[in-house]
């Protein structure tokens, strides 16, 4: 498999070929330099009583540098099995995960993740200041640093005075946003999201979606978000990978051309984002349908 | 106004109790049951003098070092066998057969094995009272949030920074229920071993009286045990309402909603 | 270790197994060493031995039936003065308020404290052991029975009233199935309490069972049998804990919450 810059769909289609009509595919072509993420024939397979498992069966793409990428699919789609992967979390059972050209096999430094459960994510005998600047006393920083990052970090999230709580007072979205802070406050090079707002409300969904845009126009860091949302991935990413069925492969990898400046309401209105937003739905959907029926 | 009230509920019941029981002793004169009166003077007599030196200390003593052991040995071997997967397996049978043994039963045999000694007593105390603390602290840490363990893991959160900061607190309610019981247990067998085997103690002296048909003194003695269990589940529940606020607020939450 | 196929429950189990074993062949080696006086520890195929011939006497299983008995028993008696209390304080705010403190006083008293006192009463009967035993089982029930009563939904109790429902039935129909699983929890404790105090009151008053046989065998230098005996304690102990568990599951198939242990 060729190192490619940028990112591309690469093979393990199934199907027919289909022609690169409608929005454009892949990234601009940069260098070397700028790829921050390589995953690389990521393979997954689970054993089990009736015969082993295939979850995840080929999935390559880059992530460059500042790069807000999300990742959509139907469900059983090994999403969270790639991120648990991508993460370190687990091992893949073929295939490779680079991360700043280095390979993943653990939990990389410079990588932070917000899981969906917020409320079994946090930890409940810690203050919210306690949990923001814990992996910060964890990597040794000084005190005085740790608190200038905590409380950046929960600035950012506009949640300055709900430092000496504990996150069961908050609600839902202010643990989530609590969590991200946490994220944030750990200043890695790239964040992890595993479907970070499905369990929150609509109004609350889209205040953090504005908020990770925020975050990740300020910071600069990279971002994959997954999700099965499909208005939230073209909403939020620059680029979104749709992925197949079970064994899962890349199906598309679609770039967002919208304007940079995001707005819940305009956006969603514009004539483009209606476009997009229908192509996905029509490639889950064949994905759905092919669900099975691939080898 | 609501003071009083509040002192009303608390003492009514008692007072109340304790009229009856006088009342009872002015119309009938049963040998078991002392008056109140002379209850509370035996009760000065017997155990506010050498008797607290000679025998209560030396009990309360060898309860609290007895305790003391049997909690560090049980956190410390509970988060070691919860952690490690195989030898939970390996030893789980095992342990909870031992935690079935009625713990009484083993003054005798540690008297063969040992003798009858201070030594002997404490030990009786650590084995019987160790099971609680020591299952309920590996269930405690077998039963973390498998996410959390997965966020520490994802932050580099890893050896002893994970054990501070992760298993102890998540496994600590658990560990306070098992320490509750180890509490109750020890108190059981300080009891039970000087009752059994011994030639001074509080429980020694109990059955003493008990054997000489010195009703008062015997009551009184019954009394000292009730205060000394009292006092422990006291002191118990404000270390735990301290340690485990988080825990108490977190269930009101999750109970409200 | 092995991971076959239909391997993953496998495990656990092997382990466990292997786990007794390990124990067991300590047991046996370490008398036979000499790092443990045979005479005070016989080795493990001794006492397993004796506790074979023990299954074939006849005083054996009268032991085993005494304590069984005084077992359940005193249970008995317990559940339904804890029961029955338990529904009617914890009904009413005003007998709760009234009443904690003296619970909280009587509760924590070693019910071996008691032992003076039933020597006295009962001398070496079954009754003496009832005492104790009823006496510690009583608490452990009526703190689980206080703690269901007070989770009962208010909405459901004024719902029942609003249709008319009078006491005796609300108790049936609102109370009683929120409160049963905290009164399951409750007999389960009860139950592991009452056996350590019926074995308890037989090894240090002399009532019949088999507290009263470890006794025996211990001041007669039997000590094979002496650990035969304990072995039978335990044994009946984790017999108690599996049918009380099993009790549970059944009684509790249909209730959604599993309700934690940790609220003891």
């Amino acid at each position: 498999m060729q190192a490619e810059t940028g990112s591309s769909a690469m093979g393990g289609h199934g199907g027919p070929d289909r022609p690169a009509t409608g929005p454009s595919a892949g990234g601009a072509a940069g260098t070397d330099k700028d790829v921050l993420l390589s995953v690389r024939g990521l393979q997954k397979i689970y054993p089990s009583e009736h015969g082993d498992v295939e979850a995840v069966r080929n999935l390559t793409f880059d992530l460059r540098r500042g790069e807000l990428a999300c990742l959509v699919g139907p469900s059983g789609s090994g999403k969270t099995t790639l991120l648990k992967c991508i993460s370190g979390l687990m091992a893949p059972t073929s295939g490779e995960v680079l991360l700043g050209g280095r390979r993943v096999t653990g939990p990389p430094k410079d990588m932070a993740v917000v899981f969906q459960e917020y409320g079994r994510s946090l930890f409940p005998w810690m203050t919210v200041r306690e949990n923001v600047e814990l992996p910060l006393k964890n990597a040794k920083l000084p005190r005085n640093e740790r608190r200038r990052l905590a409380d950046e970090a929960l600035a950012a999230v506009d949640l300055p005075h709900a430092d000496k709580k504990y996150p069961w007072q908050l609600s839902g979205g202010m643990q989530q946003r609590v969590a991200i802070a946490r994220a944030v406050a750990y200043q890695p090079k790239i964040l992890l999201m595993d479907e970070p707002f499905a369990a929150v409300d609509a109004q609350t969904r889209a205040d953090l979606e504005d908020l990770i845009r925020d975050v990740w126009h300020r910071m600069g860091v990279t971002v994959l978000f997954v999700t099965h949302d499909i208005d939230e991935s073209v909403y939020l990413g620059e680029r979104v990978i749709i992925l197949s069925s079970s064994p899962t492969v890349v199906q598309e990898d679609l770039r967002i051309d919208l304007p940079d400046e995001r707005d819940q309401l305009t956006t969603r209105g514009l004539p483009r984002f209606t476009e997009l937003r229908g192509h996905v739905y029509e490639e889950i959907q064949r994905a759905k349908r092919e669900a099975g029926t691939r080898v | 106004m609501r003071l009083v009230k509040n002192l009303g509920y608390a003492l009514g019941l008692p007072v109340l109790l304790v009229l009856l029981w006088w009342g009872y002793t002015l119309v009938s004169s049963n040998f078991y049951v002392p008056e109140p009166g002379e209850f509370v003077t035996t009760f000065a007599d017997v155990w506010f003098g050498e008797r607290f030196f000679d025998d209560v200390l030396p009990s309360i003593g060898r309860l609290l070092v007895g305790l003391a052991l049997s909690i560090l040995l049980g956190v410390v071997a509970g988060l070691v066998i919860g952690s490690v997967r195989w030898l939970r397996s390996l030893l789980e049978p095992v342990l909870e057969f031992f935690r079935a043994i009625p713990p009484p039963v083993l003054v005798p045999v540690l008297m063969l094995l040992i003798g009858v000694n201070d030594q002997m007593k404490v030990v009786v105390i650590v084995l019987g009272s160790v099971w609680p603390v020591l299952l309920n602290t590996i269930e405690g840490v077998r039963s973390v949030d498998p996410v959390m363990t997965e966020t520490a893991r994802s932050y580099g959160v890893d050896g002893w920074s994970r054990f501070v900061h992760l298993v102890i607190p998540a496994a600590g309610p658990q560990m306070m229920a098992g320490i509750r019981q180890a509490l109750s247990i020890g108190l059981i067998l300080m009891v039970i071993s000087e009752m059994f085997a011994s030639s001074s103690g509080l429980g020694f002296t109990i059955v003493q009286f008990q054997r000489s048909f010195a009703i008062p003194e015997m009551w009184s003695g019954i009394a000292v045990l009730g205060l000394i269990g009292v006092v422990l589940s006291f002191v118990f529940q404000r270390v735990e309402r301290k340690v485990l606020a988080w825990y108490r607020g977190l269930k009101e939450v999750e109970n409200a909603g | 270790m092995a991971r076959t196929r239909a391997g993953r429950s496998w495990g656990p189990a092997a382990l466990g197994a292997l786990g007794i074993l390990g124990f067991l062949a300590t047991w046996e080696v370490l008398p036979l060493t000499g790092l443990v006086d045979p005479r005070y520890l016989p080795p493990a195929s001794e006492v397993l031995a004796e506790l074979g011939a023990q299954f074939l006497s006849a005083g054996f299983w009268l032991a085993v039936w005494q304590t069984v008995r005084a077992w359940f028993l005193g249970l008995l008696i317990a559940a339904a003065a804890a029961i029955v209390l338990g529904l009617v304080i914890g009904s009413s705010a005003v007998l709760r308020r009234a009443t904690h403190t003296t619970i909280e006083f009587l509760r924590p008293i070693p019910s071996v404290a008691l032992i003076p006192l039933a020597v006295l009463l009962f001398g070496v009967q079954l009754e003496s052991t009832l005492l104790l035993v009823v006496y510690a089982s009583f608490w452990q029930i009526l703190i689980q029975v206080l703690y269901g009563v007070a989770d009962v939904d208010t909405v459901a109790q004024n719902t029942a009233r609003s249709f008319g429902l009078g006491r005796l039935a609300r108790v049936r129909y609102v109370t009683w199935p929120t409160a049963l699983p905290y009164v399951i929890t409750g007999l389960r404790l009860g139950a592991a309490v009452a056996l350590i105090l019926a074995v308890t009151a037989q090894l240090v008053i002399g009532s019949p069972g088999l507290g009263r046989e470890i006794a025996l065998a211990q001041s007669g230098g039997a000590v094979s049998a002496m650990y035969a005996f304990v072995l039978t304690t335990g044994l009946l102990g984790v017999l108690i804990n599996m049918a009380m568990r099993v009790l549970e599951r059944r009684a509790l198939a249909w209730h959604s919450s599993v309700r934690g242990e940790v609220a003891v």
